[in-house]
């Protein structure tokens, strides 16, 4: 019997250290684990015996690449606790923010990440040569959002302006006004690149997944709404423990999520799209029915796509509320601790990321609880590379880890920050 | 008063010898040498793309893997070519200093008059301070970097 192994050790473009491991036994795929090896970190433990109020700053960095999300997900959850609601200026400005880095971080992924897999260069570097104009536009797009951040968030990493009750300080009409033929610009070239993206050629496939995602009665989601799936799933985040489990397994540091009643299930960008569609923008509801996704999108090569449409809604979005901004009455609500637990969940870039806190009367933090999106992806990519490495398994071995490793990047994986590679080892019995 | 030069250290300062970037930047700062800008950057490497196009002189200053001796200083032109990746200017993202250098390049943004110093830590760890030979080195490439400025200065 003859036996292979294939193994790359150094693979980028995905955020995090992790490998994958195929078993290919007599012909057929034996076994799938997305391993994650990276050390635990420990956040929720080290959050034990802060203030509540804290918790925005230190769980902002628990990444570079999707702060905001951890800093809404923390805000909205202790806000929960002690019972406070934004007024809406304050709300709009917290969603302004989050435009930020949905364009950003989208903008990252589309081009520099998940691009070159379609145009079969192996990193937007090389890309570049053939496509400076996207690689341009992809720049660009990233800064528009950095510029969002630097000014409502204090600066563009790891933002320092948001606090329980609102923010810091609220910026005047006149800081915010130059920002808006920026935003147009923007939603410019990510018209163009979801028209230039939609334009590849993708794999065939597709799965019947449960996709989960939040919904709100207006908006497209971002940091509020129901838990909705399109599998009959609909409860408030507060019962987001009684439908989901976590659960550890041997090959992974990180926690993989299930729903209880029926397993994996999939979080991002194509569960937002496919779940809300119809509170997009017109705009980009004609875009996608131009782009001819609009019917929904099962396909998750196509993720590409989705997110350069949600770049667009972004621009569009953040425009709107430049347009329509009102400054607060004052930059925060007036905080008073109390004891209680406190739930939400919001829209990361990668999807559904819920915290959960137990203060005491202080607002001493007693118990953190973070469900990140690609713990909750990490079963449904397994079960994509199982399907994909069946399908191809008679490929040669570079095509086939080409493949996989394309199929991983599907998700925009946000293993963690701290490092960036990902070892793939196929075994061949 | 315009720009002539910008002076950007990278590095996280709470990382040991990572920090020796902005250690530097921030003595070149203290001098207020007319028309040199000072920046300091962290995780974003792709963001430096934006900042190159501020000023047609850029020094960079970052803190290299130890490969030879602890507080060595790499002096680095990348108009000869990529950056060595032995050196492992990384980054904790997606993209590191070599690639957003390369970046530029392809894209024709690399500024004419870009040189990058380069110094050999010993340890990251995390609350360290710097380690003797990588702080000795600091106060060197701050003094070397400030004599060719304020040359400049004196030529222009």
């Amino acid at each position: 019997m003859a036996t292979k192994t294939l193994r790359v050790d150094y693979l980028t473009r995905v955020e995090g250290e992790g490998a994958l491991e195929l078993d290919i036994a007599d012909g057929a795929v034996a076994g799938v684990r997305l391993a994650i090896f990276e050390p635990p970190r420990f956040f929720e433990a080290l959050l034990r015996g802060r203030a509540g109020t804290e918790a925005p700053d230190i769980t902002a960095r628990i990444c570079g690449i999707c702060p905001v999300a951890y800093q809404m997900s923390a805000v909205h959850a202790i806000e929960n606790a002690y019972g406070i609601t934004l007024d809406a200026p304050l709300r709009a400005l917290r969603r302004l923010l989050y435009c930020g880095e949905w364009i950003e971080s989208h903008a990252l992924h589309v081009v520099m990440l998940h691009a070159p897999d379609f145009l079969g260069f192996p990193d937007a570097i090389s890309m570049a040569a053939a496509h400076g104009d996207v690689v341009r536009r992809g720049l660009a797009l990233k800064k528009a959002g950095n510029s969002l951040l630097r000014l409502l968030g204090g600066r563009e990493i790891h933002p320092i302006n948001v606090r329980v009750g609102g923010f810091y300080r609220a910026p005047t009409p006149a800081e915010l006004a130059p920002l808006a033929p920026v935003m147009a610009a923007a939603r410019e070239d990510a018209l163009a690149l979801a028209r230039f993206v939609a334009g590849f050629s993708f794999p065939s496939f597709s799965r019947d997944y449960e996709f989960v995602a939040l919904r709100h009665p207006t908006d497209y989601p971002m940091n509020e709404g129901r838990v909705v799936s399109n599998r009959g799933l609909d409860i408030a985040v507060a019962d987001y423990d009684s439908a989901f489990a976590e659960h550890h397994v041997a090959h992974s540091t990180a926690l993989q999520s299930v729903l209880r009643a029926r397993g994996n299930y999939c979080v991002g960008p194509l569960a937002r799209f496919n779940l809300n569609f119809d509170r997009l923008s017109p705009t980009v509801q004609a875009l996608a029915a131009e782009l001819g996704i609009a019917q929904g999108c099962a396909n998750p090569f196509q993720s590409i796509v989705v997110r350069a449409l949600e770049l667009v809604y972004a621009c569009e979005e953040a425009e709107r509320l430049i347009a329509g901004y009102e400054p607060p009455a004052a930059p925060a609500a007036s905080v008073v601790p109390r004891a209680g637990v406190g739930v939400a969940a919001t829209e990361a870039p990668r999807g559904l990321l819920y915290h959960r806190y137990e203060l005491d009367a202080e607002g001493t933090i007693l118990a953190a609880r973070i469900v990140p999106p690609t713990s909750q992806n990490q079963a449904t990519i397994e079960d994509d590379l199982r399907l994909i490495a069946t399908r191809d398994l008679a490929l040669a071995e570079s095509e086939l880890r080409d493949h996989c490793e394309q199929a991983i990047r599907n998700y925009d994986p946000c293993i963690s920050c701290s490092t960036h590679f990902l070892r793939l080892e196929v075994r061949r019995r | 008063m315009s720009t002539r030069a910008l002076v950007i250290g990278l590095g996280n300062p709470d990382r040991g010898d990572d920090a020796v970037g902005l250690i530097v930047a921030r003595r070149i700062a203290a001098l207020g040498i007319p028309g040199v800008a000072v920046r300091e950057a962290g995780g974003d490497m792709l963001a430096l793309l934006d900042h190159w196009a501020e000023a047609e002189r850029v020094v960079l200053i970052d803190a290299a893997a130890p490969l030879t001796r602890p507080g060595r200083i790499h002096r680095l032109d990348p108009s000869f070519g990529p950056l060595p990746r032995d050196l492992a200017l990384g980054s904790t993202h997606a993209f590191g200093l070599a690639d957003a250098v390369e970046l530029a390049r392809t894209l024709g943004r690399l500024p004419a008059g870009m040189v990058i110093f380069a110094i050999e830590a010993a340890r990251f760890d995390h609350g360290a301070a710097l380690s003797a030979p990588v702080a000795q080195a600091a106060r060197e490439a701050a003094a070397m970097i400030a004599d060719a400025l304020m040359e400049e200065r004196a030529d222009a």
